[in-house]
């Protein structure tokens, strides 16, 4: 048995005919930064979505934290620390940013059937959800609606969300899709320290960021994994250069 | 990390509030000063037709109210929110019938009664979604409705007329239409202070969260059903009191009491008085009345009015009444 705090287990899914999800089997290792990168309609999101709970697998298991979580909802995966962000970005855009925050330390603070007393000003709630504020550059912003934000403050405050539920894994979808190039440089600076705290699954297209980032990176085409191991073996892999990079460099 | 605070102070949100909060406040508090001293306008005029007008307007904005907490705080459109005004109503005529005219007992029932029938209905039309959760609540209450007009021993089609109004204490101080009022008034200013804490905390937060985005709040570990039931039932209780005071003020029920159109009624005053404040429900449900009322003296066909002018709510004015005064929620 391995240790892995996260493991695929052959899982699959379908949409109809369509064989989304082909028989993955992947260890996430503890500390490690695990890049997942693949052509468009790879299967990528779906293989989050499975993961977190999102969406649920046809067949095979997945494995978190010791337990078999495979038939687990979402918001129970999340309870036991496999939080994820989504793709298109995911806030509760009339809530302001801290309130964003402090409802997720909330999830993970206490009982959320109370129903006496104002939780926007709970100052055990608001004061951790600030931190995380500040860690990201948001302190400032604190009491704008999420829904007013930039787009790249609400990449940065997804994962400020994320953090709040206390992950013990976290599972990230694009997190610089769309961002400009300053933006994205700050994320990944955010991510090159978060990598130290806790594993995590990254999915992304920014090719740069993945090579900068990842300690291992897996290719997935049509929904099978075709390589797994080091940036490095991944750069060099014919295989690979054919059926992804190759589109990049042509 | 106070310091910081401080410097940010305006933009510190929990900090920042009580300008703002003052305004928020006064709205309903000049809403329920203008309820508390309406009984002292009839020393000038027809004090019966008055009190029992604004009595009515009373009951209806407190079932309102409820499904401000469904519809303006959980996004659940309820269509079948007059089921729960219904089931308040039979449990005081039906045990009234049986000579059970104890308040406490009655009220009691109506809770009971309201309750179970919340969370089995809840449990069955929270597993669907958008207009599928509308149709299941709209037939739950229709179902209501035919078994109200089935009821033969009570009534059936053409209702039931109560003997008395609810004793309390061995007491029958409800026949008095003062304090038939002032009992609306004060059941109506509990569940507005019940439900305004309601929706600021920590529940109600998850509850507001769930109607901005469920799946982030799955996300974040919340399961939206529980939630969702949870203010279901509360707001189903609270309509069901709302019945146990219209059955007394009326000292009537009928089948007509659970019909759609009186769901529709409910949703029609939110849009009117605005969702998602409380407070607009009872505006919507004073505007509501008193317009039915003055159009009611010109021609029977008020109903044509009232469509135009919730069209062009909707189309110009979408926070409602409320809206036009900036408060918000």
């Amino acid at each position: 048995m391995s240790s892995a705090p996260l493991q695929l287990q052959n899982i699959c899914k379908n949409y109809g005919a369509l064989r989304v999800t082909d028989d993955v089997s992947l260890n996430i290792e503890a500390g490690e930064l695990h890049a997942i990168i693949g052509p468009n309609g790879a299967g990528k999101t779906t293989l989050i979505h499975q993961i977190s709970g999102h969406a649920q697998s046809d067949s095979g298991r997945i494995i978190f934290d010791g337990q078999d979580v495979s038939r687990l909802p979402m918001a129970e995966r999340a309870r036991m620390g496999l939080v994820r962000s989504f793709q298109i970005t995911s806030i509760l855009p009339r809530f302001s940013a801290l309130e964003n925050v402090a409802i997720a330390v909330q999830a993970r603070s206490g009982s959320s059937f109370s129903f006496f007393g104002n939780a926007s000003k709970e100052p055990a709630l608001n004061d951790t959800a600030m931190a995380l504020l500040s860690r990201f550059g948001l302190a400032a912003r604190a009491s704008v609606p999420a829904g007013q934000m930039s787009h790249g403050e609400k990449r940065q405050l997804e994962i400020a969300i994320a953090l709040a539920a206390k992950p013990k894994l976290l599972l990230l979808d694009e997190p610089l899709a769309g961002t400009s190039h300053d933006e994205s440089q700050r994320l990944i600076n955010t991510l090159q320290e978060l990598r130290k705290e806790l594993p995590i699954v990254l999915i992304e297209h920014d090719m740069d960021a993945v090579f900068a980032l990842a300690d291992r990176v897996s290719v997935l085409v049509y929904g099978r994994i075709i390589a797994s191991g080091s940036p490095q073996s991944i750069r060099d892999n014919a295989e690979v250069r054919a059926a992804y990079l190759g589109e990049e460099a042509a | 990390m106070n310091n910081l605070l401080d410097l940010d102070a305006p933009a510190s949100p929990a900090l920042a509030t009580p300008p703002r909060a003052n305004r928020a406040y006064l709205l309903p508090l000049i809403v329920f000063v203008i309820f508390a001293l309406v009984p002292l306008s009839a020393l000038w005029g027809s004090q019966s037709f008055i009190l029992a007008l604004v009595t009515r307007i009373m009951i209806l904005a407190l079932a309102a109210m409820s499904l401000d907490l469904l519809i303006g705080y959980g996004a659940m459109i309820s269509f079948g929110h007059a089921a729960y005004v219904g089931l308040g109503a039979y449990s005081v005529a039906i045990l009234a019938s049986h000579g059970i005219t104890d308040g406490f007992i009655q009220l009691a029932v109506a809770l009971g009664v309201s309750l179970i029938f919340a969370l089995f209905t809840g449990a069955i039309s929270l597993r669907t979604k958008g207009v599928y959760f509308i149709m299941i609540t709209l037939a739950f209450g229709q179902m209501l409705f035919f078994l109200g007009t089935s009821l033969a021993a009570y009534g059936g089609d053409d209702g039931l007329t109560l003997a008395s109004r609810s004793m309390f204490f061995g007491s029958k101080f409800l026949k008095n239409d003062v304090a038939m009022y002032y009992v609306a008034f004060g059941v109506l200013l509990g569940a507005y202070l019940l439900l305004r804490a309601i929706v600021a905390s920590r529940f109600g937060r998850v509850l507001r969260g769930i109607r901005e985005n469920p799946v982030r709040m799955e996300a974040i570990g919340f399961a939206p059903y529980r939630y969702q039931l949870t203010a279901y039932v509360i707001a189903g209780m609270i309509a069901g009191v709302s019945g146990f005071l219209l059955a007394n003020q009326t000292e009537f029920v009928s089948p007509a009491y659970t019909a759609w159109q009186r769901s529709g009624d409910l949703i029609f005053v939110l849009v009117l008085g605005g969702l998602g404040s409380l407070h607009g429900a009872i505006i919507g449900a004073a505007v509501f009345s008193l317009l039915a009322d003055i159009l009611s003296h010109y021609t029977e066909n008020w109903a044509l009015i009232f469509g135009p002018i919730l069209i062009l709510v909707v189309l110009y004015a979408r926070g409602g009444i409320t809206g036009l005064f900036g408060s918000k929620s």
